[in-house]
């Protein structure tokens, strides 16, 4: 039943492309409101287990959404293991942190805050703000108005994985769903008298198969 | 410490008694076996640090549950719990925790051993609108952050589930590669509260889990311990 609700979904609701947007948003506005130098959201991938960086804004953000790095070590996979945010400065001194950051995004930070996302039980990802002006010391409300992001963002990538799982409905060609999909997304293209046909075959169709 | 493990060697920690890491095989069967791999991403070292300045002559241990993959964190994260339980310890440092519903009943058993075992149990607290384990459970010490810079105070929280709030904010902490670096988090507040159990029971060891968290709350710095 969840796989021709997520067919139809995949026809006519937003797509990924959208909700992707949404991600971009959401780090383009942690980025100014800490202003810092860059913010990024990553996903874990449950079929690699891997964390993919699915949206950037600031230093990097051109190159490095879709690169994928390993979930279980450094520190966002603490962060996304450990379902805890953390604050840190001066990560430069880490001489493993430096050249593992530097290989894959060829930006080190000096400072970065991060926080899991995490979704009703289920952590998503982590969400990540790369070098925040030095001040003296860090505040428990920046601690909590990075958790804020982190609810909103663990709410759109929910619904980035959502139109994923329906977009995996919509292209799996010997799926029996995929067809109630097609059929959703090419109706949902169609105007004027067209689609009002469309619409009334679909309602008698409805009205056989329910006999 | 069950964290990522602790750099071996690090001067801020000092001599790690033992360090084990929790395994996971393919068919999801968990195996404890000496770790020699250190700290995964500096997380436990800068925990075990901060235990250290506190209670100098603590015999320090570290349960390495990072570096199994994310999908096995929660069963990873029970087995080193029970397996730490079983070996008696008298204090154990949990800065993390799990959102899985699924563990929460094995992880409330597992701490109330631990509480009935004579073993305390340190956890951080979620700073989020989340549901975690097992730091909300009332036979875990639970423990969130305060802003101010004496390692030594700590304050009673009269609105429970969080417990106590200590040090957690820009504190200078051992790192990777023998350095340090300043975090923030609830994650460095739990081994202050953990050291200064430690601290309490180096004098008392008959004291019971029980009792420790009162004496905590008539020494915290609001109730008792007011300088």
């Amino acid at each position: 039943m969840s796989d021709l609700r997520d067919a139809v979904a995949a026809g006519v609701v937003a797509s990924e492309e959208r909700f992707a947007a949404l991600l971009r948003s959401i780090v383009e506005v942690a980025r100014a409101i800490f202003g810092a130098k860059a913010s990024s959201i990553l996903l874990h991938d449950p079929a690699t287990d891997e964390l993919v960086f699915a949206a950037v804004a600031g230093e990097g953000s051109s190159s490095l959404v879709g690169t994928r790095i390993p979930s279980e070590t450094g520190i966002a996979g603490w962060v996304l293991q450990s379902h805890t945010p953390l604050v840190l400065e001066d990560v430069r001194s880490d001489p493993r942190f430096a050249h593992d950051v530097a290989e894959t995004t060829g930006y080190v930070p000096n400072g970065l805050m991060a926080v899991p996302l995490v979704y009703e039980e289920r952590t998503l990802g982590v969400l990540q703000v790369l070098d925040r002006p030095h001040r003296s010391q860090f505040s428990l409300q920046e601690i909590e108005l990075l958790g804020l992001f982190g609810s909103q963002a663990a709410v759109a990538l929910d619904l980035l994985i959502s139109a994923r799982k329906a977009r995996a409905v919509l292209d799996d060609e010997p799926s029996d769903v995929a067809v109630v999909a097609r059929l959703a997304a090419t109706i949902e293209q169609l105007d004027g008298e067209d689609r009002e046909a469309g619409l009334r075959l679909l309602a008698d169709l409805e009205r056989l198969l329910s006999r | 410490m069950i964290d990522s493990g602790v750099e071996l060697g690090h001067p801020t920690v000092g001599e790690v008694a033992r360090a084990v890491a929790v395994k996971l095989d393919d068919d999801g069967n968990v195996t404890v076996v000496d770790d020699a791999e250190g700290d995964l991403c500096g997380h436990g070292t800068a925990c075990a640090g901060i235990v250290r300045a506190l209670a100098p002559e603590a015999e320090l241990h570290s349960v390495r549950v990072l570096g199994e993959g994310f999908t096995g964190t929660g069963a990873v994260l029970v087995a080193g719990l029970k397996w730490a339980i079983e070996q008696g310890y008298d204090v154990i440092n949990m800065s993390l925790s799990t959102t899985k519903r699924q563990f929460s009943e094995v992880l409330r058993e597992l701490t109330d051993t631990a509480y009935f075992n004579r073993t305390i149990v340190v956890a951080s607290a979620h700073n989020m609108p989340v549901e975690s384990y097992p730091w909300r459970f009332s036979s875990v010490i639970s423990v969130g952050s305060h802003e101010e810079p004496d390692p030594l105070v700590f304050y009673a929280n009269p609105e429970p589930p969080v417990e106590f709030f200590a040090r957690g904010v820009d504190v200078e902490v051992a790192w990777l590669g023998r350095g340090t670096i300043r975090a923030t988090g609830n994650s460095f507040a739990t081994p202050a509260v953990a050291g200064i159990c430690a601290l309490v029971l180096s004098k008392h060891p008959e004291l019971t889990p029980f009792q420790v968290k009162n004496v905590l709350y008539l020494i915290a710095s609001n109730v008792g311990g007011a300088a």
